[in-house]
């Protein structure tokens, strides 16, 4: 283990809080105009809620399009709550936040589990219904009039110390984000975001992590939302209409959508150049269709933002440090009962429709053993895979994995209780190198490797070792040659130790040397004790290493047994290579 | 007995409209398994083309309609070329903010050239109605509902009953394999467009009369027709329709005895009733994505 990634963290973390401290001694001694304090106030205020669609759309890849009504939540509770209820800033504020946040998690919860569409209508029509609510709900918004009279704390009346307090915020929120997609969460963020599917196989609760980002965006905005209150001393509900939450993403989108310092970038640039082109307010709509128009333009050129386009540039003066040591052995240790069979599957079906693509199929994988399952192509082996492993809900059966009966489990559960897989069209996080592809796979509860980073970084380098891609463990997964990813994704799979390991064709696309490195590797995983179960069609690869097989036609069981029996019988043959002169009734 | 009736009318009426710009969705959904957020806005553009022509240059009213038309067939075909199709191989999430992007330029250029005071156009016939028995019958709504019932037949026949239909609905179901048939599947995303922008257009030009014509009443429309499309089931021409004037007839209702401010309002908790209770919606199956 190296000892350069942990200090060169410390050393960013100095850095970020001297440069933070500078920022926050500046704004407090320069002397300041009121009108720059004011667009400085604004910009603090604005990034906060702009960091918050960092979280949610940079780092998890989920639209809200609600942050001005978020924003307005915070905004209003600071407004109503000092000026009408006469509370203190803070418990105004605090009120602000968690309404926010209990909004925005209701909200996730609703609709994330849908698609993404579906997300962006809901938070356009909540934020149509919030500002309907601020207009129209009088006695106790104040309506179009807005909420005048707003309270600073106590300690920070004047415009200059409340300016200071901004700029602190901001910077304390800003490090939370910078250092946020390299904690857990943040890599299950990143992970959803890049590949959906394959997360919830590595182990994430995807539900739960997309409603977390989504509930902490919107209490990003609410805090945002009160300190622009307390700024302004008045506001308006038209400051937190749907526009609003269009030029929000227009500043998250223009500076770099995945950073906070592309977030601070974008709100910089969107709050000081239309005071700067004060002609282009004059003609209403003018400036938002300028912004629409860039919103189209920077999605088809420059998706990765500013600060994004920077990084690229400069990703090349930070080659991280290679380790040092050798990597581990990969330890294994499958589930300790001594249940004969790894994997029951009992009458399992999977209808789509009319289309029986899974019908009522049992069998039994033994403790230990290699299992194939094999079919002609659209013989629902895939289906059945998918239903196994939690992403197709079955239409009837049971599954039990070692003793216990998972059929009911979401996938990262599954993966939890010891079942790993691979796809068969690649699905690997994109935007990471391998070694972070492999410690999301070792990163999810159920897996004992010992607590910290350090242990992730050792589990994930051994099981990169065993597949025997290691030395290359730092660079990006997509300069991997196909092969390689095939490996990485088995590499990902067994760094959360599973008891079982379902592989879909894992030697499709292969050239012949890389089937026998993988013929070799699945006996070594074998030997650790690991059952598989795997599916391919190339029968030399399956009668190398499978000790059982069934065979699936047309959805059902045909042929289930010791692989050389099976592999006999006729209508095995007939389903593979067609008999003649009757052919077998396919209707 | 009498009001519930009256008010039966006019939510169907208000329904058939958000039934078109649904309708209008589901075709670009199923062609390209993205939701054109800049649909209510084609309906915007294509009301204010009939005042540019109808009012400001005192056009006949069928003139300004077919002009009206070619100007949506035209800015269909633009939005395909400058907003989908350029990103079309990249996932879902750019393309939404892309017509996210387009729905804002083409809302707010609208308010630049217009500026924010609605525009008024009248209705189609002289004649405001007829009195059928207790229910007064609007002429405009009648029209509405008389359009959208021949646009509604015209889709099953165009779709199911013509050989450029099923190329379509070829095109929609698997690009590859429909390219490898020989279909010219670039020139079938670009007539979906097309197609989708008529819709939408005819549906604002329909409506204009009853609502103004403004700038919101393109996100307005959208709403309305999104919280259609996943109450009758995502995807879903027969379901696009009926949850459109189920719609149409909850919201006028709920205006009449509930509350009228909060009108706009009654969509959205349908719509999040429907994703808690049953998101597939009315005719919808659960999609879940391949592996």
């Amino acid at each position: 283990m190296t000892s350069s990634l942990p200090a060169r963290r410390v050393t960013g973390t100095l850095a970020y809080i001297a440069l933070a401290a500078l920022a926050v001694v500046a704004v407090g001694l320069l002397p300041l105009t009121d009108y720059m304090m004011h667009i400085l106030v604004q910009t603090a205020s604005y990034a906060i809620a702009v960091f918050g669609l960092t979280v949610v759309l940079g780092l998890c890849g989920q639209i809200n399009l609600a942050q001005a009504a978020f924003f307005g939540f915070g905004a209003y509770a600071v407004g109503l709550g000092t000026a009408d209820l006469h509370l203190n800033f803070w418990v105004a504020l605090a009120l602000g936040g968690g309404v926010a946040l209990v909004m925005g998690a209701f909200l996730g919860m609703t609709t994330l589990r849908l698609g993404g569409h579906y997300l962006a209508m809901v938070t356009i029509s909540f934020q149509q219904i919030v500002t309907l609510v601020m207009v129209n709900w009088i006695p106790v918004t104040h309506g179009p009039d807005g909420v005048g009279n707003i309270q600073r704390p106590p300690m920070f009346q004047s415009t200059h110390a409340f300016l200071g307090l901004c700029v602190l915020v901001m910077a304390v929120i800003g490090y939370v984000i910078w250092r946020l997609p390299r904690t857990p969460l943040g890599r299950s963020m990143r992970a959803i975001r890049d590949n959906e599917l394959a997360a919830g196989v590595a182990g994430i609760n995807v539900y739960r992590v997309k409603v977390a980002a989504f509930a902490l965006s919107a209490l990003l905005g609410g805090i945002g939302g009160g300190f622009f209150a307390g700024g302004f001393a008045y506001v308006s509900p038209d400051q937190f209409s749907f526009a609003e939450s269009i030029v929000f993403m227009t500043m998250t989108l223009l500076g770099g959508v995945a950073s906070p310092v592309g977030a601070l970038i974008g709100t910089a640039l969107l709050i000081v150049l239309p005071e700067s082109l004060r002609f282009l307010k004059s003609v209403p709509g003018l400036y938002l269709a300028i912004y629409g128009l860039s919103i189209i333009l920077i999605i088809r050129y420059r998706p990765e933002g500013i600060w994004g386009f920077v990084q690229h540039r400069m990703r090349r003066w930070f080659v991280p440090a290679p380790f040092l040591g050798a990597a581990l052995e990969l330890t294994l240790v499958p589930s300790k009962d001594d249940a004969p069979i790894a994997l029951g599957v009992h009458h399992l079906s999977k209808h789509f429709g009319g289309l029986k693509a899974v019908d009522d199929i049992s069998f039994s994988v033994r403790r230990g053993e290699v299992h194939a399952l094999i079919g002609p192509n659209g013989s629902g082996k895939t289906t059945t895979l998918n239903v196994l492993s939690g992403i197709y809900a079955e239409t009837s059966g049971r599954i039990v994995l070692c003793g216990r009966d998972v059929t009911r489990l979401p996938p990262y559960a599954r993966t939890a209780a010891g079942m790993g897989r691979t796809f068969q069209n690649i699905r690997l996080f994109r935007s990471m190198p391998a070694l972070e592809n492999v410690i999301i796979g070792a990163e999810h509860p159920g897996n004992d490797i010992g607590s910290g980073h350090a242990a992730l970084v050792e589990r994930a380098r051994a099981a990169l070792a065993f597949v025997g891609l290691e030395a290359r463990a730092q660079e990006p997964v997509t300069g991997f040659s196909y092969g390689h990813q095939r490996l990485i994704e088995i590499a990902r799979a067994l760094a959360g130790n599973p008891s079982l390991l379902l592989l879909d064709e894992p030697a499709a696309g292969l050239n012949s040397t890389e089937k026998q490195g993988l013929r070799d590797l699945l006996r070594r995983i074998a030997a650790k004790g690991l059952t598989i179960l795997i599916i391919d069609h190339d029968m030399t690869l399956v009668t190398e290493v499978a000790e059982r097989i069934t065979v699936l036609n047309f959805g059902r069981r045909i042929a289930d047994g010791v692989a050389a029996d099976v592999l006999r019988q006729p209508d095995v043959i007939a389903a593979y290579l067609g008999t003649e002169p009757d052919a077998p009734d396919r209707a | 007995m009498d009001l519930v009736l009256q008010l039966l009318f006019t939510g169907l009426g208000i329904g058939a409209v958000y039934a078109l710009v649904a309708l209008g969705f589901v075709l670009i959904f199923r062609a390209t398994n993205v939701v054109n957020f800049a649909q209510g806005e084609f309906s915007m553009v294509g009301a204010y083309l009939m005042v540019v022509f109808a009012v400001d240059l005192r056009w006949p009213y069928g003139w300004s309609f077919v002009a009206a038309l070619c100007g949506m067939a035209l800015l269909g075909a633009i939005f395909n070329l400058g907003v989908y199709y350029p990103l079309r191989n990249r996932s879902f999430l750019p393309v939404i903010i892309a017509t996210i992007g387009a729905s804002i330029f083409l809302s707010n250029t609208v308010l630049a050239l217009y500026g924010p005071q609605p525009q008024v156009l009248s209705g189609w016939f002289e004649t405001p109605g007829i009195q059928l028995g207790p229910v007064y019958l609007d002429s405009q709504y009648l029209l509405i509902m008389g359009v959208t019932l021949v646009l509604v037949g015209f889709n099953f026949w165009f779709f199911e009953h013509t050989l450029l239909g099923k190329k379509l609905q070829a095109t929609s179901q698997d690009k590859e394999m429909a390219a490898l048939l020989g279909i010219p599947v670039a020139a079938m995303i670009m007539l979906t467009f097309v197609y989708s922008a008529l819709l939408g257009g005819v549906a604002g030009i329909l409506v204009a009369p009853i609502l103004f014509v403004s700038i919101q009443m393109g996100s307005t429309i959208a709403l309305k027709a999104f919280a259609a499309t996943i109450i009758g089931g995502f995807g879903d021409v027969k379901g696009a329709i009926i949850g459109g004037l189920a719609l149409g007839v909850i919201e006028t209702f709920g205006a009449a005895y509930i509350s009228v401010p909060y009108k706009d309002g009654f969509a959205f908790l349908v719509l999040v009733g429907f994703l808690i209770f049953r998101p597939q919606g009315i005719f919808g199956e659960r999609v879940a994505e391949k592996a």
